[in-house]
């Protein structure tokens, strides 16, 4: 039974960790310290705002891009918001999720491209988001925990390992669908790599691409209370502050207020794929 | 000169073409290559060459190698041997800079299914390739609105291709692949996707811009009646080979193989042949040499009841039919001319032979084939032009 002795790949994480966290513990720590202040300080600039002017916005927004129905909605979920005087952890929220899914584009574009362009690539990065993907949250919190501190930080981190893999999943479809001929198009003519990319790809990938741009939001708003565990407050704070003190009700409302922050923000996001 | 020069083209699909490669060149088949070597043979050893000005067809059926080769041209597809020489440069060995310059300013591509870009409008999409040479903006629109009035989509350029109707995105198609002011033209099946009565719209559309700009054309069809209206020579491919390569006419009238000659028979001869392809030889007088009785003699020998009789140039004076000959003979008169019927039905020698089919049912008389100065060619008489129909070349 025991020809092949255990691999001890538990001793080997353990040890892996540690050496990073001591030959790498500058770095982590500015980069904690950059991510920190740039989550906090567009919190601040959105509790700037005041309320009934940025509801306002958001509507307004909705009204261009999709429906009247939609903007209703905005107006009245993000109303109701305000009235169960949980603006200020929304806002924290919103900017957690805003500055993840920013990171997950600016990462996660590049990535899915080079994955549709090089087959190489493709075959690396698929297992990757495979393990992203599925990889249950709690295994690497407590990782980023000893990295990035508690707080905010270490709960964009674990964000992005979640919501990042539709990101370049979709990119990496959409380029690869855009139709055999149209590429043809674009070579015949004499098209270099950037001006196939940027007149042809990924105009015609974009509805995919933003498929997967709405997911990552999604799947961001969905790690915010995971994330709260390890102190990145917001609305998932409030959610497992209610959890933890039996408070049902409050803990109810403040999901209430993540599941309005996701409709809107949802339907807003969908239709960028869909007008022309 | 030759614009485009192919020599012994090959291509084979696959990773390890090498041995496929030399079982070719030793004169192995498409299967046993493909048995042996798991390689698929796409072009066999095809060369071929194009004038300026010229209108190629290559002809065949889907998976007989004809689009591969189309794209062999400009190297959409690498081709594993062979030469591709434009204006005399060996475009096979050209560095990729070099390529992209080719693709960009002397060829031009139409596609199958139009491929126009969904985001943008016509006047961007015909736009297009000059956009890719970062041509200034409002010259690029100026030469986009030239090659749009050209296929007459005038007050169309801001409209969207989902606006508009298949014949319409083609020619739209047409007018990006002449923006650019190319040499060659690249048409891979332009209007099969068509409606028949829109896709003959656009076959005289393309003849009357052709007549105007003078584009060398490569143009893949698997229509023959397309390939013989289009086509000033036409190679018609089966099996990655070409099989046979010829004016229209040969190809119709003497096909090389049993395929050929299967691929020709369902196709509206009347509209394929011309004049010139089913006329016999005159036998005409000429005068002053010839008298009424040289006249009636001839037709005698030759047992007919008319002659055409021409001036000694060749130029065609009339008919002489042989009760007026005898007559002449009696009078003893020996100028043929007042006896002449001046009215005779003539052709030229380009006219197709759908135009003519009712007027030699109408005709007593053979309509007379003559060039734009009025000599004479040829003759037609219903016979040979019904032998032709069937199939077979005229007899002399």
């Amino acid at each position: 039974m025991d020809i092949i002795p255990r691999i001890p790949i538990n001793k080997w994480t353990d040890t892996g960790i540690k050496s990073l966290q001591t030959r790498f513990a500058d770095a982590f720590d500015s980069m904690t310290e950059f991510l920190r202040n740039f989550i906090e300080g567009f919190q601040e600039r959105l509790l700037s705002i005041p309320p009934e002017v940025l509801i306002l916005i958001i509507a307004l927004l909705a009204w261009r891009f999709t429906n009247k129905k939609v903007a209703l909605f905005s107006v009245i979920g993000l109303y109701l918001v305000h009235n169960m005087q949980l603006w200020n952890p929304t806002m924290e929220t919103l900017a957690m999720v805003f500055i993840a899914v920013f990171i997950c584009m600016v990462i996660g574009l590049p990535l899915g491209i080079l994955g549709a362009k090089n087959q190489t690539a493709h075959k690396i990065i698929m297992p990757v988001l495979d393990f992203m993907q599925t990889l249950p949250a709690f295994v690497y919190l407590l990782p980023a925990v000893t990295f990035f501190g508690l707080g905010v930080v270490p709960g964009v981190i674990a964000t992005l390992i979640f919501a990042m893999p539709p990101v370049i999943r979709l990119t990496d479809l959409g380029i690869k669908q855009v139709p055999e001929e149209l590429v043809e198009l674009g070579k015949s003519f004499g098209s270099t790599f950037f001006q196939m990319l940027f007149k042809i790809e990924l105009p015609l990938a974009r509805p995919t691409i933003m498929a997967g741009i709405n997911q990552c939001i999604m799947l961001s708003l969905s790690m915010v209370v995971v994330a709260a565990m390890i102190g990145a407050k917001g609305l998932g704070g409030e959610v497992w502050r209610g959890i933890q003190r039996m408070e049902i009700g409050d803990g109810f409302e403040a999901g209430l207020a993540i599941v309005v922050i996701a409709i809107v923000l949802d339907r807003i996001t969908q239709s960028f794929g869909k007008s022309n | 000169m030759d614009k485009l020069e192919i020599r012994n083209l090959v291509k084979i699909y696959g990773h390890n073409t090498d041995k496929a490669l030399e079982m070719l060149k030793n004169g192995a088949e498409n299967d046993e290559i493909r048995q042996k070597t798991k390689q698929v043979v796409g072009v066999r050893d095809v060369s071929f060459s194009v004038k300026s000005g010229e209108s190629f067809v290559i002809m065949g059926l889907s998976g007989s190698g004809k689009s591969t080769l189309l794209r062999c041209i400009n190297q959409l597809i690498k081709p594993t041997a062979g030469e591709i020489y434009l204006d005399g440069e060996n475009l096979f060995a050209m560095p990729p800079r070099q390529l992209l310059e080719v693709r960009r300013k002397r060829m031009g591509m139409v596609f199958q299914r139009f491929a126009l870009l969904p985001h943008r409008t016509i006047a961007d999409n015909v736009a297009y390739g000059l956009e890719v040479q970062a041509v200034k903006r409002a010259e690029r629109k100026q030469q986009a609105m030239q090659a749009i009035e050209l296929v007459g989509l005038k007050g169309w350029e801001d409209s969207y291709p989902h606006n508009l109707s298949g014949g319409m995105q083609q020619r739209v198609g047409i007018a990006r692949a002449l923006a650019t002011n190319p040499d060659i033209l690249l048409m891979d099946e332009p209007f099969s996707a068509l409606d028949p009565l829109i896709r003959q719209d656009m076959q005289d559309e393309l003849l009357e811009i052709q007549k105007k700009l003078q584009k060398t054309i490569i143009f893949i069809t698997h229509d023959l009646d397309e390939a013989l209206k289009i086509g000033e020579r036409i190679a018609l491919m089966k099996d990655a080979r070409v099989v046979q390569m010829g004016e229209p006419e040969d190809i119709l009238l003497s096909p090389a193989t049993e395929y050929v000659a299967r691929f020709v028979e369902h196709v509206d001869r009347t509209r394929a042949l011309t004049a010139s392809a089913v006329m016999i030889k005159p036998r005409a007088a000429v005068y002053p040499k010839d008298g009424p009785l040289t006249a009636l003699h001839l037709m005698e020998k030759y047992g007919i009841s008319g002659l055409f009789v021409t001036d000694r140039a060749g130029h065609l004076m009339g008919y002489l039919m042989a009760d007026d000959a005898s007559r002449l003979v009696k009078k003893g008169e020996k100028q043929l001319v007042n006896a002449l019927n001046k009215d005779v039905p003539t052709a030229s020698p380009e006219t197709p032979l759908a135009d003519l089919l009712d007027i030699l049912a109408r005709t007593q008389i053979p309509i007379a084939v003559v060039d734009e100065d009025q000599v004479l060619k040829g003759i037609l008489v219903r016979g040979p032009v019904i032998a032709g129909l069937a199939g077979e070349r005229s007899g002399e």
